[in-house]
């Protein structure tokens, strides 16, 4: 089984913010959920620099360890999903994730959140695959269809990669001998405790 | 004239031009791109190892999303999965244990005098009413509180999946509810009991003699006693750190970044355990530990040879008060 990552080379990355559209369509994201995000680190300023992130999956996820219900479960490619059945909503995932990644949906009074929402690297959830309660809750299952997530497919630069991590590891590390620089894979010593060696 | 020297300048420019740029050329093919974009990049590694936080600049309105990675949360899962299992562990199960010792050794502390058959009022009907306002709420915020914590390690086998969540979430719901009659409690509590508890010299002697706790002494105390003052700061001190920690997180990133939400939930996770531990102990004094004194916030009446066993300088205090009142008013 393939271990399923996402990178973004930035030093390819235009903002174009295509991912985060394309993300949005695929699953039908209510307004005021990003499952996705481009960020501009430090912006305006020479040697800026865009990154695609969302939900890195992670190896011992954060989120799983301080969720109150226990409701992620991480599937054998390595994707982190979660159930929105058993989701309480407290929001202690978007405090222990270092990415930003869980979106809650505002319901009701005061800052009540609903089910948590995040990325689900186009893998659906707990839900049988590519059932229509699947995509209600989840979005689409590409990952089932044999698809790899359509942020990175339909990528213009190919800046965001996702697939098996040492595959795109060594897609990373090619560039980045070719053209003699590269500004790190983004966030993988977070979310993976290793970092690409270029 | 002038037309024919306009065009000698003319040339002569462009010659000089020329040979300038002729010179310059192949200086520069020499000289690497201006514009390498490797020059000046901003690395991953390196900003990580500068800041704890990576922000940046994003185009959608959640600014929350602005923060691109931020390895604190590592920091705050951690806390949240061991120190603070260890901190309201030893602090419950240690007040429980202590509790249950105190008991083996001390047995309930019984009236050393036969009841007098006279009451006192010790609290009236709107004390009454805030103590079990506060105490109905406590238990309720306390053990859903607990659940979140404790509730997946201890409840979750027992359970299955979807009745325990299920069951946290209408905890949630509780939690977020009874915080306001229990926070209106709190502002009750402060201001109804203030005057009797501000700390005095009669307090250092009672701390000096135990409060009674080993043996049968009963060290002077008026209203309340030291160890009652303490348990009235503990409840307005704490209670305030938890209910404005609490509101914060009902209120999520209104005015608060993501490192004030994660000290908002230690605040609150930690003061809570805290304040948890010593209610365990005030319950057990006001019920098991002592006999006559649960009927003070029973009935109100207390006997009067217990107040005068537990409250000298208060029972004094009340009997001139009483006195004067008599004196006032006209012979009989």
């Amino acid at each position: 089984m393939a271990r399923m990552k996402f990178l973004c080379d930035a030093d390819r990355c235009i903002e174009c913010n295509a991912c985060v559209t394309a993300c949005k369509n695929e699953h039908e994201v209510p307004w005021g959920i990003n499952r996705r995000r481009v960020v501009t680190i430090n912006d305006g300023k020479p040697g800026e620099r865009s990154v695609s992130m969302a939900c890195m999956h992670c190896t011992d996820a954060p989120c799983a360890a301080v969720c109150p219900v226990d409701c992620f479960y991480t599937t054998a490619d390595g994707v982190v999903l979660h159930s929105k059945d058993l989701c309480i909503g407290c929001g202690y995932c978007f405090y222990a994730c270092p990415f930003g990644a869980p979106q809650y949906p505002r319901v009701g009074n005061f800052g009540s959140r609903g089910k948590m929402d995040k990325c689900t690297f186009c893998a659906g959830g707990p839900e049988a695959d590519g059932t229509p309660a699947e995509y209600a809750q989840y979005g689409s299952n590409r990952l089932a269809e044999g698809k790899l997530p359509l942020c990175a497919e339909m990528c213009s630069t190919k800046s965001l990669l996702a697939g098996d991590g040492d595959i795109i590891a060594n897609i990373y590390k090619e560039r980045v001998a070719k053209r003699g620089y590269g500004s790190g894979a983004w966030g993988w010593k977070t979310a993976y405790r290793e970092t690409i060696a270029t | 004239m002038a037309e024919i020297l306009a065009r000698v300048r003319y040339f002569a420019g462009a010659l000089l031009l020329l040979i300038a740029l002729a010179v310059a050329a192949p200086v520069s093919a020499q000289q690497p791109s201006p514009t390498n974009p490797a020059g000046h990049a901003v690395k991953e590694e390196q900003l990580m190892q500068q800041l704890q936080r990576l922000d940046g600049r994003i185009t959608i309105p959640d600014q929350r999303a602005a923060t691109l990675i931020q390895p604190a949360g590592q920091n705050w899962r951690n806390f949240h999965q061991q120190t603070l299992h260890w901190i309201g562990g030893i602090a419950i199960l240690g007040m429980f244990v202590l509790l249950v010792v105190f008991y083996a050794v001390r047995g309930t502390i019984k009236m050393s005098k036969p009841r007098s058959g006279r009451t006192i009022t010790r609290f009236n009907g709107v004390e009454r009413f805030t103590h079990w306002l506060a105490a109905s709420t406590f238990i309720v915020l306390a053990l859903s509180g607990l659940n979140i914590t404790f509730g997946k390690t201890l409840l979750l086998p027992l359970m299955g999946p979807e009745a325990f969540a299920t069951l946290s979430q209408w905890g949630k719901y509780v939690h977020n509810y009874l915080s306001f009659p229990f926070a209106i409690s709190l502002v009750l509590i402060f201001l109804i009991w203030i005057k009797d508890n501000i700390p005095g010299r009669v307090d250092i002697e009672w701390l000096r003699r135990g409060g009674g706790i080993i043996g049968n002494d009963h060290p002077p105390a008026p209203r309340f006693n030291a160890g009652q003052k303490m348990i009235y700061w503990s409840v307005v001190i704490a209670g305030t750190a938890i209910a404005i920690s609490g509101y914060l997180m009902m209120f999520p990133f209104y005015g608060t970044t993501i490192a004030g939400m994660q000290l908002a939930t230690l605040v609150h996770a930690v003061v809570g355990v805290l304040l948890i531990a010593v209610m365990l102990a005030h319950i057990y004094i006001g019920t098991l530990g002592m006999e006559g004194a649960f009927e003070a916030m029973g009935t109100g009446e207390v006997d009067l040879h217990w107040a005068e066993e537990h409250h000298s300088l208060w029972v004094e205090e009340e009997i001139e008060r009483a006195g004067l009142v008599h004196r006032a008013t006209p012979a009989e």
